[in-house]
């Protein structure tokens, strides 16, 4: 039976973890240990629906509702002065429960604290834009339209940022292969060549890394080595490299191929 | 491989004009050589003013994030050098700060004062590149010379002591590989003490030009509501009118212990970067003579440590690897598997010379982050040319772009 592997996270994966690991986590601390992260929190809560809240690493973290967003940047912003949106961006958690997790790193300069907003929304929920409080939503709104294909509501101008604007599928998404997907692999092919040539030239190779054992022209073929554009077949005898002067080193007796015994098995 | 005919042939016949206005669009880009690298601007022109800028970015985008999801921690740290490839070392001293800071890791002060030099020597390296790109661009080739070749000097002294001189990957999480070498602190030091004279240099020959300042006053002027909307750090933020400084206001490593100023203007136009620039040299010079001065009592106090001691996390020295069975088992599974941080999230922020460069990291225990957010601040420092350019004219365009100080490397990822 083939080894099942889950179609809906296809990143790179601990190939081994102990059974009884049991993953530390980062402490969090209660947000009345901190005066000015408490009376933010105050200021927020008589007006919104804050579900959770803690500092982490010297940061707050609040979790509101989603259709609050814009009404809590805007307090944040015209009152409690947190005049920077630093960040913002998405988390897949697609193949946990079927959500998105937005978050809003905010910066107040006079009060040297930053605060992480947060909230979920559902798989195809758009979001509201901030981009009328703070500009630097624009782009990462674009941004995150592009990387997970969550839309802006009021967005001005939602349109792909970073990959071509007639990619097709969202490169952040855990289903979204590395190397990228089929779509990836002939993009560049058909805009340059057509798709009529695609048998000439074949899929583009996206992992630089990979090796094909058959392939003549890349190196690839260590310790079955042939002249440059041989048509392979695979069933070459195993050209094997001597390693040692033809004059001997100090010291050590020259190698005599024939009369010695190479152990080819590693569980002897 | 057959010869395959080009496709991308023009054909204007499919071209309709559909406006009978005056206004012309100009494409700024790809591969303008005063764009800093992959920028493609679309400006809207009516004569020669500008009405409308749309700046196109993506041509350099590698999918960092994406990467980082599928790298063990300590192997994305070499692809973190080709974000901000003018001063690498900042890139990398970035991430390992978030990741320690994940695991609440304490680094030893011998690695903080090589890291503090590695910091500031790169601050001084893109910021003498960048004055001598913006030089070049508006047409003084003698400050590219100079700039240049005083650069030069300082990749040799980073050359020496990684082999690298532009994509360094110097800094481990957990600390520094590597003791400077012998001769480090003597180049350092001959290089500062010709720095503030280096430095009166270019402003001799740029302070008074009628040229650049006829680039640089009064244009490409952002108020502070812009710069903080827009979400401007660095040099940028400070040129109108915010003194704000990550090193200063959240200081990390040992920089609450030197002490420097934070040059700041109210003018928000180019000059005010420019002067900026010029002064932030001079600071980063007044730090790394003190860094000397804190190296030499690390080496009198016998503080021989380069690398946190954290078993879980972090590898043993070579000599235990090589002398003791347990380190060498411990270097294994952190090479094959890779370290574990716990559960949880950070968002680090620090002070690089182009502004606040931000590593948010999501750790669900696993040896590769969940998600990893690179915080760029030249991505910002991009996008803010789509209100800053209108109403200026086409030769201001290439000297605000010089003066956002924006590397393709980390606008694109």
């Amino acid at each position: 039976m083939r080894a099942y592997k889950p179609k809906d996270n296809v990143q790179a994966k601990a190939y081994y973890t102990d059974r009884f690991y049991v993953a530390p986590q980062v402490p969090k601390s209660a947000v009345e240990t901190d005066e000015v992260f408490a009376s933010d929190l105050e200021a927020i809560k008589a007006k919104f629906e804050v579900k959770d809240a803690y500092i982490q690493v010297e940061q707050m973290v609040i979790y509101i509702n989603a259709h609050d967003i814009y009404g809590v940047l805007e307090l944040m912003r015209d009152e409690l002065q947190y005049t920077q949106l630093s960040e913002m961006s998405a988390i897949d958690w697609l193949a946990k429960d079927n959500t998105f997790e937005i978050f809003y790193q905010m910066l107040s300069m006079t009060k040297r604290k930053r605060i992480r907003v947060k909230y979920f929304i559902e798989n195809g929920q758009a979001v509201d834009s901030v981009e009328k409080l703070f500009r630097s939503a624009d782009w990462s709104e674009r941004e995150m339209f592009d990387m997970f294909g969550i839309e802006a509501n009021n967005h001005p101008f939602m349109k792909r940022i970073l990959m071509p604007y007639d990619w097709q599928g969202n490169p952040l998404l855990k289903t979204y292969p590395l190397e990228g997907d089929e779509f990836a692999a002939w993009y560049e092919v058909d805009k340059i060549y057509g798709k009529e040539a695609r048998d000439i030239i074949g899929p583009e190779l996206r992992d630089t890394a990979r090796v094909d054992r058959y392939d003549s022209e890349r190196f690839s073929r260590l310790g079955f080595e042939v002249p440059k554009g041989t048509k392979i077949t695979g069933d070459e005898e195993p050209h094997v490299e001597s390693y040692q002067e033809e004059s001997g080193v100090f010291m050590v007796t020259k190698l005599d191929k024939e009369s010695s015994k190479v152990i080819d098995d590693p569980q002897r | 491989m057959a010869q395959v005919k080009n496709r991308l042939t023009p054909f204007f016949e499919n071209i309709t004009f559909d406006r009978d206005d005056n206004e012309l669009v100009l494409n700024f880009g790809p591969q303008h050589p005063s764009a800093h690298g992959q920028l493609r601007l679309m400006l809207h022109l009516q004569q020669e003013q500008i009405v409308k800028a749309h700046p196109d970015i993506g041509y350099l985008h590698r999918g960092m994030e994406k990467m980082a999801e599928n790298m063990i921690y300590n192997e994305f740290m070499p692809t973190t050098d080709r974000m901000d490839y003018i001063a690498s070392s900042s890139n990398n001293y970035g991430f390992a700060l978030a990741v320690e800071k994940l695991i609440g890791l304490e680094v030893p002060r011998r690695a903080k004062v090589i890291r503090m030099f590695l910091l500031e020597i790169n601050r001084l390296m893109s910021h003498l590149f960048w004055l001598a790109t913006t030089a070049l661009d508006i047409g003084a080739m003698t400050v590219f010379l100079f700039a240049f070749r005083e650069r030069e000097y300082l990749m040799d002294i980073i050359e020496g002591y990684c082999g690298a001189r532009l994509t360094h990957a110097a800094i481990r999480i957990g600390g520094v590989p590597l003791d400077i070498q012998d001769s480090f602190l003597g180049q350092l030091r001959v290089f500062l003490d010709k720095l503030p004279q280096n430095i009166k240099d270019y402003e001799d020959l740029l302070d008074s030009n009628r040229i650049w300042l006829m680039r640089m006053e009064e244009v490409g002027t952002i108020s502070t509501e812009m710069a903080l909307s827009w979400g401007c750090t660095g040099p940028m933020l400070r040129a109108s009118g915010v003194a704000w400084d990550i090193r200063k206001e959240e200081p990390y490593e040992l920089y609450d212990e030197v002490e420097f100023n934070v040059p700041f203007s109210d003018k928000g136009d180019n000059f005010a970067r420019y002067r900026i620039y010029m002064e932030e040299m001079r600071e980063s010079a007044k730090i790394l003579y003190q860094c000397i001065e804190m190296y030499e009592k690390c080496e009198k106090d016998g503080q021989t440590e380069l690398m946190a001691h954290a078993p879980k996390y972090i590898s043993a020295p070579k000599l235990d690897i090589m002398t003791q069975n347990y380190s060498l088992m411990q270097h294994f599974v952190l090479v094959t598997q890779g370290m574990r941080p716990p559960v949880g999230e950070v968002y680090v922020a620090t002070e690089s010379p182009k502004g606040e460069l931000g590593f948010y990291i999501n750790s669900q225990g696993g040896p590769y982050p969940y998600r990893l957010k690179l915080r760029a601040p030249s991505f910002w420092h991009t996008g803010i040319l789509t209100d800053l350019l209108p109403g200026h004219y086409i030769p201001d365009v290439v000297s605000i772009i010089g003066t956002t100080n924006i590397v393709f490397g980390e606008v694109d990822r």
